[in-house]
C-alpha cells in the first residue's frame, strides 16, 4: 500500500500547492487565464474525489471532458439491450450501464422485470456465462475507451480460440483521439491544454497526442490517476501555458511508453475496424468508434440477431453534451441536482460514478475557507 | 415499464433505501418509536426499560472469509443493541430454508449461530423454521430479534450532539462489504479482506464509566461510514469534519477498493461503532478500547463542527476538502 501512499503525500501536495499558486502569479501577471480539460472520467473522479479543485490558483479552471464511456453512450443502444434480454438472451455488462436512461427504461429496471440482465466486474466472466450455459445466447455489452477495448478483445481471442459459439458483443466501443480532434475544431471551445488519460494512453502511447499541441497549440501532459500525478500533471500545463509552449509531457512514464502496448494494438487491429459513431451529446464523430471486422460477423450481436442500434431520444432539456464539450460547468444545467440526481439521472453524466454531474453532486467541492 | 417497482437500489442503504422507508413504512408506523428510525427501539415494560431490535440475513455466499449467514445474523441484532446501550439479552431465530439446502450446510450454520450467540452473552429463546420450493429462496434467509437491558448512564439521541465533540470509531472500515465482494467475485482467499463481523457489546460495556459524555453511537453497516454520519448530520445545525488521513483501512480492504473502484466510506462493516462524544471522554474512551482485541485500531477520526451545518466534510489525503454523501444506490465499479 505504499506504493498508493507514497502518491498521495500531503507535504508532497502543499509543495505542488504552492508550485501552483506561484506559475498563478506569473500567469496573471502576463494577462493570461488557463483553461485545461481532464479528459478522462477518472481523472474527473479523481479530482472531486481529493479535492483538488480547491488547489488551483485563480485563473485556472479544469472542465470535465468526454471521457466516460457511459456518459456518451447514445440512449438507443441501451434500449437495444433491452430488446435484446426481452428476446431471451442472457445480458451481461459492467454496472455502470445498469441506470442508464435508455428511451423506455434502465437496464435496472429491466432486470427488475425479470429479464437476464448480470452485472459484471470483469469481461472475462461474460466467456464463462457462455460456456457454463451452453443452449443460452450470452451478449456482452462491449462499452468503453481503448483501455476496456484491449481486455473485451483480448477475451473475444480467447471465446474463439476455445470455440465458443454462443456469445456475442454488442459494440459501443470509442477512440479518444478522433473525439479530441472535435472538440479542438469546435469554435464555441477553447481549450489550453489537455490532461491526458492514464490508461487509454497506457494502450495507445503517449506519442498519440502529438498532433494537438503540434497543430492546434494545445498543452498536452498525460497524467496517471492518483492525487499527486494530477497536481503534476496540471503544473506541467501550467508551466507549457505561461512558457506559451505547446508539447506532450508525459508524466505517467511509469505506465504509458511513447509507442502504447504493441500486443493490445495488434490484437485490436487485428479484430477491429473504426467506424463512425454517434456520442450522445456530442453527435456523430468520423472513425470515433470501433467494431468488429466482418470476418467476425457471427461475434457481432447486431449482425447475429439482424438488430439496429436506435436513435434513441435523451431528454431534450439535459445538457450533458454541453457538460461533456466543457462549455458549462454541471451547476450550470437547469436540471442538476433539482430533476436530475444520481438516484434518479436523467443525463447520463449523472449515473457513472466517473461522469461529470455526478462527481460534482457527490463530492462537491469547497471553497477553502482560508481564502 | 412503470417506474414503480423494487429495484435492487432500494436495498442498498443509499438514497434510495432512505427514501422508500420514508416514504413507504415510515408513512405507516412513524407516530411512535420508530420515528427516527432508531437502530433498537427502547420501550418501557412494567418500569423497566428495554430495547428491542430485528433485522434479516439474506448474505451471498453463506460462507464468507471471516464468518458466515450464522454468526453474522446473531452479531448484526447484538450490535443494533449494543449501540442503542443496551445489553443483549434474548435473541429470537426464524429461518426460510430452501429445498434441497445440505443439512450439513444447515449445522454449520446454526453451529456458527450457538458459538456467537454464547460469545455474545445471549440466548436464543425462540424461533420458527420453514422450507420453501427449490429456487424460491437462496439457500438461507434468516431473520433475529433481539431484546435487551438498557444499561444505566447511557442517553443517547442525535439532539445531544454539540460542536467541539469527538468522532470515533472502533476499528477498520469497510472489511465486511469487501470480503463479501471480495468472496463473489472469487477474489484468492489469501489476498482477501475478512470480514469483521464480532459484536460489539464489550465496547459499549466498558466504557459505562464514561457513559455520560457519550451522545450517540452507531454501527456502520449497509452504506458505511458516510451514511451514519450524514444521517446524524442531516438536518442538523452542526456539520462534521473528518480526516481521511486518521480512518483506519485494512491493507487487504483497501487493496480490493483501488482494484474495483470502491470508496470505502460507502462500504459496509460488521463489528465496528461509531461514536460521538464529548471531547473530554474520548481519550479514555479510546484507551479503554484500545485495551480489548475489537478496539484495537480504534481511532479519533473527525469533530463535529459549528459550520457547514447539516454536511460532512472530508479532509482528503492530500490536505483538499470534499463533501462526503451518501451512496445513491447499489455500489457500482467504474468501468473504464
Amino acid at each position: 500500500m505504499n506504493y498508493i501512499e507514497g502518491f498521495r503525500d500531503p507535504a508532497v501536495a502543499a509543495h505542488y500547492r504552492d508550485s501552483l499558486a506561484r506559475l498563478g502569479a506569473e500567469l496573471a501577471h502576463g494577462g493570461k487565464d488557463a483553461c485545461f480539460m481532464e479528459v478522462c472520467g477518472s481523472h474527473t473522479m479523481a479530482i472531486a474525489r481529493f479535492g483538488i479543485r480547491g488547489f488551483l490558483p485563480s485563473g485556472v479552471r479544469l472542465v470535465s471532458g468526454p471521457g466516460c464511456p457511459v456518459c456518451v453512450t447514445d440512449p438507443g443502444y441501451v434500449d437495444a439491450a433491452i430488446s435484446l434480454a426481452e428476446a431471451g438472451r442472457i445480458i451481461v455488462t459492467f454496472g455502470d450501464m445498469m441506470r442508464v436512461p435508455g428511451s423506455r427504461s434502465t437496464l435496472a429496471q429491466a432486470r427488475a422485470m425479470g429479464y437476464a440482465i448480470e452485472s459484471v466486474y470483469s469481461s472475462a466472466t461474460a466467456m464463462e456465462l457462455a460456456r457454463t450455459h451452453p443452449d443460452q445466447e450470452v451478449v456482452f455489452l462491449a462499452v468503453g475507451f481503448e483501455t476496456t477495448v484491449a481486455p473485451v478483445v483480448a477475451m473475444l481471442d480467447g471465446a474463439i480460440r476455445q470455440r465458443i459459439g454462443n456469445l456475442s458483443l454488442l459494440t459501443a466501443f470509442k477512440r479518444v483521439p478522433p473525439v479530441l480532434d472535435a472538440l479542438l475544431v469546435d469554435p464555441g471551445i477553447r481549450i489550453d491544454g489537455f490532461l491526458c488519460p492514464a490508461h487509454v494512453s497506457a494502450i495507445i502511447g503517449a506519442d498519440a497526442y502529438r498532433p494537438y499541441a503540434a497543430t492546434h497549440g494545445v498543452a498536452c501532459v498525460v497524467s496517471g490517476f492518483e492525487p499527486l500525478d494530477i497536481l503534476q500533471g496540471v503544473e506541467g500545463l501550467l508551466q507549457q501555458r505561461v512558457a506559451g509552449r505547446a508539447f506532450v509531457d508525459n508524466q505517467y512514464n511509469r505506465v504509458v511508453r511513447p509507442g502504447g502496448n504493441p500486443q493490445a494494438l495488434g490484437l485490436m487491429e487485428r479484430y477491429l475496424e473504426p467506424v463512425e459513431v454517434s456520442w450522445r451529446g456530442l453527435g456523430v464523430i468520423p472513425a470515433s468508434g470501433f467494431k468488429l471486422r466482418s470476418h467476425l460477423a457471427d461475434y457481432d450481436a447486431c449482425i447475429r440477431f439482424g438488430i439496429d442500434i436506435p436513435s434513441g431520444r435523451p431528454n431534450p432539456r439535459c445538457l450533458c453534451g454541453e457538460v461533456l464539450k466543457g462549455k458549462i460547468m454541471p451547476s450550470e444545467c437547469g436540471l442538476f441536482g433539482v430533476a436530475c440526481t444520481p438516484e434518479k439521472p436523467l443525463g447520463p453524466c449523472m449515473v457513472s460514478s466517473e461522469g461529470s454531474c455526478a462527481a460534482e453532486y457527490r463530492f462537491a467541492s469547497l471553497k477553502r475557507r482560508d481564502e | 415499464m412503470s417506474e414503480e417497482q423494487i429495484l435492487l437500489a432500494h436495498g442498498g442503504g443509499g438514497r434510495l433505501s432512505q427514501r422508500l422507508i420514508a416514504e413507504e413504512i415510515l408513512s405507516r408506523f412513524g407516530s411512535g418509536p420508530l420515528a427516527t428510525l432508531p437502530d433498537a427501539a427502547s420501550l418501557q415494560l412494567s418500569g423497566r426499560n428495554v430495547c428491542f431490535t430485528t433485522d434479516g440475513f439474506v448474505v451471498q455466499p453463506l460462507f464468507f472469509p471471516g464468518g458466515c449467514i450464522g454468526d453474522l445474523a446473531v452479531h448484526g441484532t447484538v450490535n443494533d443493541l449494543a449501540v442503542s446501550g443496551a445489553r443483549p439479552r434474548w435473541l429470537s431465530l426464524a429461518m426460510i430454508l430452501e429445498e434441497g439446502l445440505p443439512v450439513m450446510t444447515l449445522r454449520r450454520v446454526l453451529d456458527a449461530i450457538r458459538l456467537a450467540a454464547d460469545h455474545a452473552d445471549v440466548a436464543v429463546v425462540t424461533g420458527d423454521t420453514k422450507v420453501v420450493k427449490r429456487g424460491q429462496c437462496d439457500g438461507i434467509y434468516i431473520t433475529t430479534s433481539g431484546i435487551g437491558a438498557a444499561l444505566p448512564g447511557f442517553s443517547l439521541s442525535i439532539a445531544q450532539i454539540q460542536p467541539g465533540d469527538k468522532v470515533l470509531v472502533s476499528g477498520c472500515l469497510g472489511d465486511h462489504g469487501a470480503a463479501i465482494l471480495a468472496a463473489r467475485e472469487g477474489f484468492p482467499a489469501e489476498h482477501s479482506p475478512k470480514s469483521d463481523s464480532r459484536p460489539l457489546h464489550r465496547l459499549v460495556e466498558g466504557m459505562a464509566e464514561l457513559a455520560a459524555g457519550v451522545r450517540f453511537m452507531r454501527d456502520p453497516t449497509r452504506g458505511g461510514l458516510a451514511t451514519i454520519l450524514n444521517e446524524m448530520t442531516a438536518g442538523q445545525r452542526f456539520g462534521m469534519r473528518i480526516r481521511a488521513r486518521d480512518l483506519p483501512f485494512s491493507p487487504a480492504a483497501s487493496a480490493l477498493a483501488e482494484m474495483m473502484g470502491l470508496d470505502l466510506l460507502h462500504v459496509a462493516s460488521e463489528g465496528c461503532l461509531v461514536l460521538v462524544c464529548a471531547a473530554s471522554v474520548a481519550d479514555g474512551i479510546l484507551d479503554i478500547w484500545h485495551t480489548l482485541p475489537e478496539g484495537r485500531d480504534a481511532r479519533e477520526v473527525g469533530i463535529v463542527t459549528g459550520e457547514h451545518g447539516g454536511r460532512v466534510i472530508l479532509e482528503s489525503a492530500i490536505a483538499g476538502e470534499r463533501v462526503v454523501d451518501v451512496p445513491s444506490g447499489e455500489l457500482l465499479p467504474r468501468i473504464c
